[in-house]
């Protein structure tokens, strides 16, 4: 495997300082490494996509920086403070939110609740209620679901509500595990304008896509992932035009 | 998601099993209807009384089935516990208090002692939970299972020590007069018992079903790393569903002892045998199952006891309502309301 020559990280940083790093996490299922050895890094305003086929360590890098996995060595920092080590709730704190593999929603509670749910962790009643007209703007079909139960929902309709459930945190950085998984092709557009509306709106955003084509088309910067290791990282307009990646992710001879 | 196909699939079975459903209910309204001929006025009386031990038994199959909901545990010692609160309501009220007939101050300090027992059965509870169960979370279901059987030894062991190895005769506070009726005598004590849990079911299914909390359990219950992405304290949850439990097992205790006048250390082991069989006739992790299942089993209990028309007659109790949890072990496993599941915790 070839690596492209990175963009010097110093230039991506541009001065700031990185709002989450993984630094060379191994994570195990049992005895079998599903990660071994990532390392990562997101900038506060970027999209950020992992992108690899199936069984490369993607959700396991996601369940990990949530903190629903501890890494059996390496550490997750998040605005400067380590985060790894600390249980799933107190991640969600500190303001990662994640709409997870396989969405993950309530399913026999209604839409309504899976939207509040998602933002069990805050108080500000008004701003909650704000928020939840921010998500029917976003995905109106939500709106007409609202007394459904969730697991009555389409798979796409599921979909939506994951991201809604995840965006209702309002969270500093947004982890998204395939989210167009399952969905029209038209909706995965929605969704991806969506993505980059949250992503203008000022939340830090990190994609995990098997469909690179879209990923690498919104993301500033990206990774490629196969059996638990970075093979490529670089700005994500550059891996699109990568022939390895074109070969490997994108059907291209 | 998956229960429109696994419908689909049931539809040719379902209708046989339809058919003895409707025969089973058939024989059953019909042998009520015996009953009530054969005896009008035992039959009102023996209704109200069996509503009334419903009603305990309710409350306690609630602690099975939110347990069982979250954690998937059938706790064997939660019939324990509630005996625990017999135990120490009796203590309280008739030797510290020294309450013993029928009197305002003392319906008073019955109230003050049944919430003082919910308390400590709710740490109780809690504690139990993070000593024994907690640790086996990630463990195969056998070892918690066992491990609540263990816990049940130890809180009966408790009970002997505080209760003795015999009955132990208890007085009770609530009015012992009667209500007429026509012809029917309505013991008074019954309807207080109906009066006391019927708002403490109303107010459990307010939580669970409309507060923050409520809905944080009904999540972990659900998907328990969807909760924490949500950043619900999933251990925090179970922790409120084993205090709730075990409040509830509290103030049945209080109140079983102020309707039966005894106390005894293994009071716990049949009467949550008799819960942990309404909790499955309404669907072990079905909250409002629970609260049916209790109803249905107090009645039929009562019915039974009556003698009256076809009814066995008390001997046979014990055999009619173990008989029904075989039955629904096998038959219908996921309780009379089958895989219409309502919302568990």
């Amino acid at each position: 495997m070839t690596s492209i020559d990175v963009t010097h990280p110093a230039s991506r940083a541009a001065g700031r300082d990185p709002m989450l790093t993984v630094d060379d996490i191994h994570v195990y299922y049992g005895n079998i490494a599903a990660v071994k050895g990532i390392s990562l890094t997101v900038f506060p305003g970027e999209i950020v996509t992992l992108i690899g086929g199936n069984g490369a360590g993607k959700s396991t890098t996601m369940r990990t920086i949530s903190g629903l996995l501890k890494p059996k060595r390496g550490e997750v920092h998040f605005e400067g403070k380590r985060i790894s080590g600390l249980k799933g709730h107190e991640v969600a704190e500190r303001g990662i939110a994640q709409s997870p593999e396989g969405r993950r929603i309530f399913g026999r509670m209604t839409v309504t609740e899976n939207l509040e749910l998602g933002a069990f962790l805050r108080r500000d009643k008004g701003a909650i209620a704000a928020d939840m007209d921010r998500v029917f703007e976003l995905f109106p079909r939500l709106k007409e679901r609202l007394v459904q139960k969730a697991g009555t929902l389409s798979g796409g309709e599921q979909q939506m509500l994951a991201m809604g459930r995840a965006l209702m945190a309002e969270p500093r950085l947004l982890l998204l595990d395939e989210p167009s998984m399952g969905l029209a092709p038209v909706l995965v557009e929605s969704v991806f304008e969506t993505i980059k509306k949250v992503n203008e709106q000022g939340t830090t955003v990190l994609l995990v896509e098997q469909n690179a084509l879209v990923a690498l088309n919104i993301a500033n910067h990206a990774y490629v992932l196969e059996t638990g290791r970075i093979i490529l990282e670089g700005p994500a307009k550059e891996l699109a035009h990568n022939d390895e990646v074109r070969k490997a992710y994108l059907g291209e001879d | 998601m998956s229960t429109v196909p696994a419908n689909l699939f049931r539809r040719p079975q379902l209708t046989l099993m339809q058919i003895l459903g409707y025969a089973v209910l058939a024989l059953a309204a019909f042998v009520v209807v015996v009953a009530f001929i054969d005896g009008p006025r035992t039959f009102v009386q023996v209704v109200v009384i069996g509503f009334s031990n419903g009603a305990l038994y309710a409350l306690i199959a609630l602690g099975y089935t939110m347990v069982y909901g979250i954690i998937e545990l059938i706790n064997f010692a939660h019939g324990d516990l509630f005996m625990l609160g017999s135990v120490l309501a009796a203590i309280f009220l008739e030797e510290r208090l020294n309450q013993t007939s029928s009197s305002a101050k003392a319906w008073m300090l019955l109230a003050v002692v049944m919430i003082a027992v919910m308390a400590l059965c709710a740490a109780f509870n809690v504690t139990i939970e993070k000593l024994a169960y907690r640790r086996l979370r990630n463990s195969p279901k056998l070892a918690p299972l066992i491990t609540a059987v263990g816990v049940s030894f130890i809180l009966q062991n408790i009970g002997i020590f505080m209760n003795g190895s015999a009955p132990h005769s208890r007085a009770s506070v609530l009015p012992q007069s009667s209500w007429h009726v026509g012809a029917i005598d309505i013991r008074l004590k019954y309807i207080v018992v109906v009066l006391v849990t019927a708002p403490l079911l109303l107010l459990m299914t307010w939580i669970v079903q409309k507060t923050r909390i409520g809905k944080a359990m009904r999540a972990t219950a659900q998907d328990r790393d969807a909760s924490l992405l949500m950043g619900i304290n999933v251990d925090k949850m179970i922790s409120y569903t084993f205090a709730l439990g075990g409040a509830l097992a509290g103030a049945a205790g209080t109140m079983f002892v102020q309707v039966n006048g005894t106390t005894r250390y293994d009071a716990g082991f049949r009467l949550g045998l008799i819960a942990f069989t309404s909790a499955v006739l309404g669907g072990v992790g079905n909250l409002l199952g629970a609260v049916i299942g209790g109803v249905l089993i107090g009645l039929i209990q009562g019915l039974n006891d009556s003698g009256l028309g076809f009814f066995p007659g008390q001997k046979w109790t014990q055999t009619v309502l173990f008989g029904i949890l075989i039955m629904m072990i096998i038959f219908r496993p996921g309780g009379i309301f089958g895989s219409h599941q309502q919302e568990k915790v």
